[in-house]
């Protein structure tokens, strides 16, 4: 019999190599299955590259005015300079380079707006569902409000209060972002607080913050990082909308939406000057979209296919 | 030969009070209305019902997670009503442990079995890091799992396997008493047999107590040495497990035997047809709770509540056994 | 002829560490009236393998099988439009969790008259009193009343016999339960069961048990095929299986029943079923098989004969010139795996 148990035993360690590993495999395996999140992210991961090297590939400095090429179109149009890949807005700046600037800030106001809300909302979240009675109440009836406010509204009036910035745009944005967190974090603490492991902890003896953060947390990470990945997209829209109603970035700042809300007057005679910002904002709110579809039918469970 | 006592309870109660909504009434659900019985080390209680009799109640306030309504519980002569300080708790806690049903929800996915075997430990020890390790390792070979499987996470391990892991944890402490939440009933009949014979060593080795809470009743059996039944939060019988098993006197005992298969297909069958469902705990019958659904029911049976008294075998709650209607 | 014929059916998974082989080459022949068990552990693909029949599986699966006749149509080769004209009306199936197969969401009159009303018309009126008609054949107390109840107001075993009866709505020939007490109490499974017997009895249905549960099967039915990772090792009528299994793990199973125990310990299996990555070469069962030669770990056992073995066993021993194994030996097979 031992023999037999050596076989299994051989034949179980090699397919447990590393778990690290092995898990990764099967993420990708389900997530490679859906191929737009492939595309999604391979596209992501470009704009983030752009992002990271924009002072080295990019052709121009964003904010040099080249006053004698002003609204040259793109290079393959008549009058168009290859120099000016995609043409240059009305005081000379070349387009292509302040998109590639421009991503920057998309990226960071994004990366900054999750990093907020998801931390605080955990918090809340695990706390409201962890302790229950009056102190969820409370909590969730905050957030019931805050989502009661149409959330550019919300950010407006915050902003308005803060003044007109980028961080007190991405602070606002956080705020509006944070009931998601909250519930979602609230709805899964409820769940995971009832079952046996927990359960098992306090029969060992844990305390209440050793159930909530190492019993807990660790297991309703996965649907928070997908809400995290689908809102990264609404948080770098919200942020260009910011700026286009002119109380986010501020003028010269090369980000997209301040572009857009420049070049507003400028559709119909210089539609690049236009286009190429929105397009960029268009493209990589969609692959992150994509990308966090992909993301969900890999780690939530319940899509798993046996 | 007399064995030690680990655990007295002298009429346990558990009651909730159920909030009511718009629409319906509140009241209190009498999850568990006094059990009495006592545990010994190196022996096994099996605790028999279907769902509702209160053994879940019974195993949340024999492990401390919560306190009883009323009743005496006493652990190895201390009464956990005068325990209040921390260490008072620690010593209780030590004392007794649990092993769920459900061996894929009773270990947290994200923990390491190290960690999950070691958490017991780090709270209520101050043994050093390598300490822990030790142990954790020790413990596992004590229960058939080898030592490069320390670092795995449960999702590697079959249903079994994560059993014993369950049951390790349990022992990390060296409990007197333990409880079995439906030890087996999640798992296959093959490992179902890997997994009792583990326990039964166990109690050997360490001399342990076991409460072993099942509804399976060829499995209770095989372990027990005295048998509970229960039936909607009161005990309805309690003897040696021969006493039960050979000569039953309570009629749900009766049903509950008849009831549960039996894998011999030469078996005649007369079963006793229990009718109807199980009454909700919210709104128990009047009288003995068991009475809408007994063969031997009669106007007394329906106004007044028996009591557990002792017959010629067992102790039984039932009237038409004290007065010899069967 | 027989009602459902099925020869080698197989089926597969795409998984993210390759294909594997959930049902392999199962065989299941039902005549009229007749009552199969389908006896097997968790992974022993004998859900899976209904499901197929049923045509309930994800598109991830690869199904194949010689032949798969119901009533002496092609299950295989008829368009999905046929298909589901059979499957729900001659072909039913109940399945574990009573409140999960139920829709929350409507009472469960409606679900039934939606039944009846799918497979054989009817007005309101007609369909209202078939319902009730229904509800009381399956031992529901005022059944006129429970119409307009939902799922969630009443219990499991009360469900359950509410899937059986919009199970039976359209008269089947073939019932199949899924493990249909599992999730119950023990005295409304003996309930079920009876309900069970005695509606096929009645209705000269064919019923095939799907159950992990040995007491259940020597209580209901009448033949019981044996299925271990996805094969099916032994196929036997209920009192030779039970006095006489032939194949070792049907032996091994038996034994370490609880019920059946001799001493303290009970005789116990080592090792787990075996899955996708731990598939061993020749028999499935060799490396926890306590007779095994290497002949087993070689070459696989002949699908034709009616046990799957190399040595099916006589009174607990091996034959077919086995080469040895002392009967002192057999009795050690215990132990912690």
């Amino acid at each position: 019999m031992s023999q037999v148990q050596n076989t299994a035993g051989q034949i179980e360690a090699e397919k447990q190599i590393s778990p690290l590993k092995q898990q990764f495999k099967e993420f990708w395996f389900y997530f490679s299955e859906n191929k737009g999140a492939v595309a999604g992210l391979f596209f992501f991961l470009f704009v983030v590259f752009v992002a990271i090297f924009a002072d080295i590939i990019a052709p121009h400095s964003p904010n040099q005015q080249y006053r004698e090429f002003i609204q040259l179109p793109p290079f393959w149009q008549d009058g168009g300079q290859f120099q000016f890949f995609l043409g240059t807005d009305p005081v000379g700046r070349d387009v292509l380079s302040r998109i590639m600037h421009g991503s920057r800030y998309s990226l960071f106001a994004g990366c900054i707006v999750i990093v907020i809300s998801l931390t605080a909302g955990v918090l809340l979240g695990l706390s409201a569902g962890f302790f229950r009675g009056f102190y969820e109440v409370v909590v969730m009836r905050v957030m019931d409000v805050i989502l009661s406010i149409p959330s550019l509204l919300m950010a407006l009036v915050l902003v308005a209060m803060l003044g007109p910035s980028l961080q007190n745009a991405m602070i606002a944005i956080s705020i509006t972002y944070l009931p998601h967190y909250v519930r979602l974090a609230r709805a899964s603490t409820v769940a995971e607080a009832a079952r046996d492991y927990v359960m098992a902890s306090k029969v060992a003896g844990a305390g209440k913050m050793r159930l909530m953060l190492v019993a807990i947390l660790p297991n309703c990470m996965a649907p928070l990082i997908v809400q995290a990945s689908l809102s990264f997209s609404t948080a770098i829209l919200d942020t260009a909308a910011l700026g286009f109603l002119g109380q986010g970035a501020q003028a010269p700042t090369a980000e997209w939406g301040t572009m857009l809300a420049d070049a507003r007057e400028f559709i119909l005679s210089a539609w690049w000057i236009v286009t190429f910002p929105g397009l960029a904002i268009l493209l990589t709110v969609l692959a992150i979209n994509l990308m966090g579809d992909g993301l969900r039918d890999a780690l939530d469970p319940k899509m798993k296919r046996s | 030969m007399g064995s030690e006592t680990v655990l007295k309870a002298d009429n346990l109660k558990r009651y909730y009070e159920v909030k009511g909504g718009m629409f319906s009434k509140g009241g209190t659900v009498k999850a568990l209305d006094g059990a009495t019985f006592q545990l010994e080390a190196g022996k096994t209680l099996a605790v028999v019902g279907e769902s509702g009799c209160g053994k879940s109640t019974l195993a949340r306030l024999v492990t401390l997670i919560e306190k009883p309504t009323q009743g005496e519980l006493l652990l190895g002569g201390m009464d956990i009503a005068s325990a209040h300080s921390k260490e008072d708790m620690i010593t209780l806690r030590q004392m007794v442990q649990i092993v769920f049903q459900d061996p894929y929800g009773s270990l947290n996915p994200r923990q390491k079995i190290s960690d999950i075997l070691a958490e017991p430990l780090k709270i209520n020890t101050k043994m050093s890091a390598s300490e822990r390790r030790e142990e954790v390792l020790s413990m596992m070979s004590r229960v058939g799992l080898r030592p490069e499987q320390a670092d795995r996470y449960p999702h590697m391990f079959s249903g079994g396997q994560r059993q014993r892991i369950a049951v390790a944890r349990a022992l990390m402490l060296r409990p007197k008493i333990v409880i079995l939440d439906e030890p087996v009933s999640a798992l296959d009949v093959s490992i179902q047999a890997q997994v009792l014979n583990l326990l039964t060593d166990l109690q050997e080795e360490m001399d342990l107590a076991y409460l072993f809470i099942s509804h399976d009743l060829s499995v209770v059996k095989h372990i027990a040495d005295d048998v509970l039944v229960m039936y909607l939060g009161q005990p309805v019988e309690h003897g040696t497990r021969d006493e039960i098993f050979s000569n039953p006197q309570h009629p749900y005992t009766r049903a509950l035997l008849s009831a549960t298969p039996v894998a011999d297909p030469n078996r005649k069958k007369d079963r006793i047809k229990l009718v109807g469902e199980l009454p909700s705990p919210l709104n128990p019958p009047s009288g003995c709770s068991f009475h809408p659904r007994c063969p031997l029911a009669n106007d007394r049976c329906k106004a007044e509540r028996p009591v557990l008294a002792s017959t010629s075998s067992a102790l039984v709650s039932c009237h038409a056994v004290e007065e010899g209607r069967s | 002829m027989s009602l459902l014929d099925i020869k080698n059916l197989s089926v597969e998974f795409q998984t993210a560490h390759g294909l594997f082989r959930a049902v392999d080459g199962v065989d299941l022949e039902i005549d009229q009236g007749e009552m199969v068990a389908i006896v097997g552990e968790s992974g022993s693909g004998k859900s899976v393998s209904m499901l197929a029949l049923m045509g309930l599986l994800p598109w991830t699966a690869n199904i194949t099988a010689d032949c798969m006749l119901f009533d002496g149509i092609d299950l295989l080769s008829i368009s999905k439009k046929e298909r589901r004209q059979i499957i729900g009306k001659d072909i039913s199936m109940i399945f574990q969790e009573p409140m999960t197969s139920l829709n929350p969401c409507f009472t469960v009159g409606y679900q039934i008259m939606e039944v009846i009303k799918e497979h054989l018309g009817g007005t309101k009126k007609e369909l209202e009193k078939r319902a009730i008609e229904l509800l009381g054949l399956v031992g529901i107390p005022a059944p006129e009343t429970r119409l307009r109840a939902f799922p969630h107001q009443m219990s499991g075993g009360m469900n359950q016999r509410v899937m059986i009866a919009m199970m039976i709505a359209c008269n089947p020939r073939l019932l199949i339960a899924d493990e249909p007490t599992t999730a119950l109490d023990v005295t409304i499974q003996a309930q079920i069961l009876e309900l069970l017997g005695e509606l096929q009895k009645e209705k000269g249905m064919a019923l095939v048990l799907i159950t992990h549960d040995m007491g259940v099967v020597a209580e209901t039915a009448e033949v019981v095929n044996v299925q271990y990772a996805g094969q099916q090792v032994e196929r036997q009528d209920v009192v030779g299986l039970f006095d006489k299994p032939q194949h070792p793990y049907t032996y091994a199973l038996l034994n370490a029943l609880p019920e059946r125990a001799t001493s303290k310990r009970l005789p116990s299996i080592p090792g787990v079923v075996p899955g996708l990555l731990d598939r061993p070469t020749g028999c499935l069962f060799n490396p926890r098989c306590q007779f095994a030669t290497d002949k087993c770990r070689k070459e696989a056992p002949d699908h034709s004969s009616k046990v799957l073995c190399h040595y099916p066993l006589v009174d607990g021993k091996p034959t077919n010139n086995h080469p040895g194994v002392s009967a002192s030996d057999v009795s050690v097979s215990g132990g912690t795996a």
